[in-house]
């Protein structure tokens, strides 16, 4: 029985029967979800599964691995992202990526933020100073580093340059943040910095999580996937999974008998 | 179960489910102790009813506040989530169930020296019922037993017969001796807080429904296999 409201779902990422392989480990056995707009959608299950590699595959970041194998369909916005002559630079930019441990370059904060336009020749000094003020402002750090943005980022505490790196993605207007436990490194203010923040995001952007803790999955998105040994044992709404999962699988994972 | 992980969650259930166990057996005493005070038309065994209730009551919120702690410290989710939700709904039925037997044994003080009206025939046989249903709620909410659940849920009806025909019975009596009024109001009262208990049994039977499959469902809607009253 379904009693909560269904959010209106437009699709953004449509992935059918995803099969990856490192070499001749197959990672990812048949994996199908969709991925709706400016929603929030949580990847979860144990360590090992290959919620990273599918995170990966979602702009083709894999591609780098020598070895792999790639079978399926990913659809941005119906476009095949692995078709032949894909433009890889504005499929990363589209779809951005943050990661584990805070990597900022070892740049001024200013710099950190104005590299990705920079690189994309997005504009006069002047215009790329706006887009700086708007990537810091969008990620709550603005008013904390205002008058240190010459500042090196590692000066940052960890919190802080997570939302720095956040920051850069954004500077690049992506349409998708993939974040891979991107708090994990964080104590928990300021995971719930991030975790506010994401809301707010989710308002203009599709977001993807893969997060190891489970009440974060549970208190920030809208829907969530559980994946096990590679496969995908049930995706559905946020709350259906964490009060009425239909997959024995995944009420064992979820209440800790297993995992 | 009692997997390392789980270990602080499991105690905790375990203890609610032990304190609960103990609040189905203080009423389930209550109940007869209500109707033995009516039936011997003890006063002190009447007030030793109403006194104990209170610790119906205390109980009842030691039950909730160790639901809210292990929410609050244990993060459950999925069926151990349905599981103390239920809990904690069902304690507030249990403890009304407590309030009617103490609802009845108030009416035998209230009787004073009065007379019965008559001999009592079928209010001691809905105090057995409501013992037995009381019993069988708790038992399947702690086993998950859901077929169990339904088959107490439909004794619900047996109930209501028991007490309409007490109703009627009653009420034909006052329309006949309009001075035995007083008297028979007294056993109605007895009656219909009997009558409510089985409508709480109704409750808690649902919420065994909800543990075991998620779903809410009203055990009141005659349902196919309920007793056959479709
Ligand atoms: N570069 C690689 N080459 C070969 N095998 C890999 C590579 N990266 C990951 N794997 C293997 O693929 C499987 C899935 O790994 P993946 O990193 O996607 O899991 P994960 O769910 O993200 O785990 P964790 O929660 O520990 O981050 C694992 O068996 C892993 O050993
Ligand atoms: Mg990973």
């Amino acid at each position: 029985m379904q009693r909560m409201k269904e959010t209106k779902a437009e699709l953004k990422i449509k992935v059918k029967d995803l099969n990856f392989y490192y070499g001749p480990i197959k990672a990812l056995n048949e994996i199908s979800i969709d991925i709706q707009t400016c929603e929030i959608t949580a990847l979860i299950g144990p360590s090992g599964c290959g919620k990273s590699t599918f995170l990966r595959c979602l702009n083709r970041m894999n591609d780098t691995i020598p070895g792999v194998l790639v079978e399926g369909e990913i659809l941005l916005d119906g476009e095949d992202i692995y078709r032949n002559g894909m433009d890889l630079a504005l499929l990363r930019q589209r779809v951005g990526m943050v990661f584990q441990k805070p990597n900022p370059f070892p740049k001024s904060i200013f710099d950190n933020v104005a590299y990705g336009p920079r690189i994309l020749g997005a504009g006069n000094k002047h215009e790329i100073e706006e887009l700086v003020e708007e990537s810091l402002k969008n990620v709550a750090l603005w008013d904390e580093v205002k008058d240190s943005l010459n500042k090196d980022a590692f000066e940052l505490s960890l919190g802080e340059q997570q939302r720095l790196c956040l920051a850069r993605v954004l500077a690049v207007y992506p349409e998708v943040i993939l974040m891979d436990e991107p708090c994990s490194a964080l104590d928990p203010i300021a995971t719930l910095k991030i975790e506010v923040l994401m809301q707010d995001l989710k308002k203009n952007y599709t977001i993807v999580i893969v997060t190891h803790n489970m009440q974060q999955a549970a208190r920030v998105s809208d829907r969530t996937g559980l994946f096990w040994l590679g496969e995908l044992v049930e995706f559905g709404q946020t709350d259906q999974i964490f009060t009425r999962p239909r997959e024995e699988r995944t009420e064992d994972y979820v209440t800790g008998r297993l995992g | 179960m009692g997997s390392g992980l789980r270990a602080a969650l499991d105690r905790g259930l375990l203890q609610i489910e032990e304190d609960l166990l103990r609040m189905r057996e203080m009423i389930d005493r209550a109940l007869s102790k209500s109707l033995k005070s009516l039936v011997d038309r003890d006063t002190a065994l009447a007030h030793e009813v109403i006194d104990e209730d209170k610790s119906i009551n205390n109980l009842r919120y030691k039950i909730e506040e160790a639901c809210l702690a292990l929410i609050a410290t244990q993060q459950p989710t999925a069926s151990d989530l349905r599981m103390i939700m239920a809990i904690m709904s069902v304690v507030a039925d249990l403890e009304r169930m407590g309030d009617y037997a103490a609802g009845i044994s108030k009416t035998v003080l209230r009787m004073g020296d009065e007379p019965l009206l008559k001999p009592l025939i079928d209010i001691p046989k809905m105090v057995d019922l409501a013992r037995t249903m009381l019993r069988g709620s708790i038992q399947a909410l702690l086993d998950h037993d859901v077929p169990r659940a339904r088959e107490i849920a439909s004794r619900d009806d047996e109930m209501d017969h028991l007490y309409q025909a007490i109703f009627d019975e009653l009420v034909e009596i006052m329309a006949r001796k309009p001075e035995s009024v007083h008297r028979a109001t007294y056993l109605l009262w007895c009656a219909h807080n009997l009558e409510r208990i089985g409508d709480r049994v109704t409750n808690i039977a649902e919420r065994v429904v909800f543990v075991s499959t998620g779903d809410f469902k009203d055990l009141n809607i005659k349902e196919e296999g309920i007793g056959g009253l479709n």
